[in-house]
């Protein structure tokens, strides 16, 4: 139920909308639950609505604990 | 700073899987608490990869599984009314109710259309403004704001013939409610990362520091999960409980205040009934007095009674992680996706179908 599908805006429309593209797959979402959205960004889709803009990075917790996981696995890691 | 990790997936999985085997000395409980996390587990096989001391069981998180039985008979009543569609997302059409299924009235000729957006069921409204649009509201926090927002556009636009049957349910009381449970007894949770996407981790800071429950938010990749798993262990070790957020692409610290801005304006914290978990004290989302005349129960004059779920069905056992699905009676063989007695089998999400679907053939002790 809480599925929710990375996809790309390709066009702004009116009254909150755009296009979006997820894989090869077209489809006009809602944009109102996050404002200020550009053609480009990558955005989080859930039941029709755009719920968050998805960033590159991964945040400094994740990046932290990889190094910790490294090192737990030993030292044939590469 | 960039990431240190193997550029090889199958090589990071088996880091992974070697760090969890080195951490994990001791027992630990680890709730998965989304049902898209329950999926994702069994899809990946990653059960197969965790140590045998770490032992995952599935929580309250598949709306549709904690849907009470009194709500899908509310759902049906709905659909037999004259001149009323009712619209759903597609896995409430199979739940039974005491008597039906939505999808058993769509075939006596009741209108019941599943949507994949809340906005469909806005247009199937202004498309026909001489029939009754129904939306079965159903969900946590990541779907309630598009709930909202059909609800204000709406109200915006005076359309009257449109109505929510709001289902809709908080996640935060019902982990206070197993995390409360003495019969639970859970180490740690997987915390769902779409509903923390809305609610970012605030919410959450009570499961650490009343209850002593290691947490993180998890992204749904193999990796992330185990990744997770990983975090709440060490939290274990060094007995040393909070939030860890592990899905920072998606989940801000503070959420989606859009989203939440949203359900302010048109929802309202009540008590609610959970299946397997009894009514929790404000866990559910009702329609303010403002919004009143879409509330499709008021409305159309139906009321949800509180029906005993079906005999032998062992599903709140199973939400609250007290049990694994192979363990009740009807599992597998008079439960079955096919023909499913109760939600966690009926939806893609719940444990039992999860389970039916993925280790069928490969363990026999549900062979009663």
């Amino acid at each position: 139920m809480c599925l929710a599908v990375p996809h790309r805006i390709i066009a702004l429309r009116a009254a909150n909308r755009a296009l979006a593209l997820a894989g090869a797959v077209e489809t006009e979402i809602r944009t109102d639950l996050v404002p200020g959205l550009k053609e480009g960004d990558l955005v989080l889709v859930h039941a029709g609505f755009a719920i968050e803009r998805l960033l590159p990075e991964e945040g400094e917790e994740l990046e932290r604990l990889w190094e910790e996981v490294r090192e737990l696995a030993g030292p044939q890691t590469r | 700073m960039q990431v240190r990790r193997p550029d090889d997936r199958r090589e990071r999985i088996r880091v992974l899987s070697e760090a969890l085997m080195g951490l994990a000395d001791r027992p630990v409980k680890v709730m998965e608490v989304c049902g898209t996390h329950t999926v994702s587990i069994f899809r990946q096989g990653l059960r197969a990869l965790l140590p045998p001391t770490v032992e995952l069981v599935s929580g309250p998180g598949c709306p549709v599984c904690v849907t009470s039985q009194g709500e899908i008979d509310a759902a049906v009543a709905l659909a037999r009314l004259k001149e009323t569609t009712v619209a759903t997302y597609g896995d409430m059409i199979r739940v039974p109710g005491s008597g039906t299924t939505l999808e058993e009235e769509r075939s006596r000729g009741a209108d019941v259309r599943v949507v994949t957006s809340a906005d469909q069921a806005l247009s199937m409204a202004r498309s026909d403004r001489n029939r009754n649009v129904v939306f079965v509201a159903v969900g946590f926090e990541t779907t309630a704001p598009a709930t909202a927002a059909i609800v204000i556009d709406a109200w915006r636009e005076g359309l009257d013939n449109f109505m929510v049957l709001n289902l809709h349910k908080s996640v935060p009381p019902a982990l206070e409610a197993l995390a409360s449970d003495p019969e639970v007894k859970l180490d740690a949770l997987l915390l769902p990362g779409h509903v923390s996407v809305i609610t970012g981790m605030e919410p959450y800071r009570f499961l650490p520091e009343k209850y002593g429950i290691a947490c993180a938010v998890a992204g749904f990749d193999a990796e992330d999960i185990m990744l997770a798993l990983v975090e709440v262990i060490k939290q274990v070790r060094e007995q040393k409980p909070r939030v860890a957020s592990l899905y920072g692409r998606a989940v801000r610290p503070l959420g989606n205040a859009e989203a939440r801005n949203a359900m302010e304006r048109v929802l309202t914290l009540k008590d609610a009934s959970w299946r397997g978990l009894g009514v929790i004290p404000s866990s559910g989302y009702s329609l303010r007095e403002e919004f009143s005349r879409f509330d499709a129960l008021d409305r159309l004059g139906i009321t949800v009674s509180s029906t005993p779920p079906p005999k032998g069905c062992m599903c709140g056992d199973v939400l609250k992680g007290l049990i694994d699905p192979p363990s009740c009676g009807l599992f597998g063989a008079y439960c079955t996706p096919a023909h499913p007695v109760g939600p966690c089998m009926v939806s893609t999400e719940g444990s039992c179908a999860a389970f039916y679907r993925f280790l069928r053939g490969r363990r026999t002790d549900w062979e009663h």
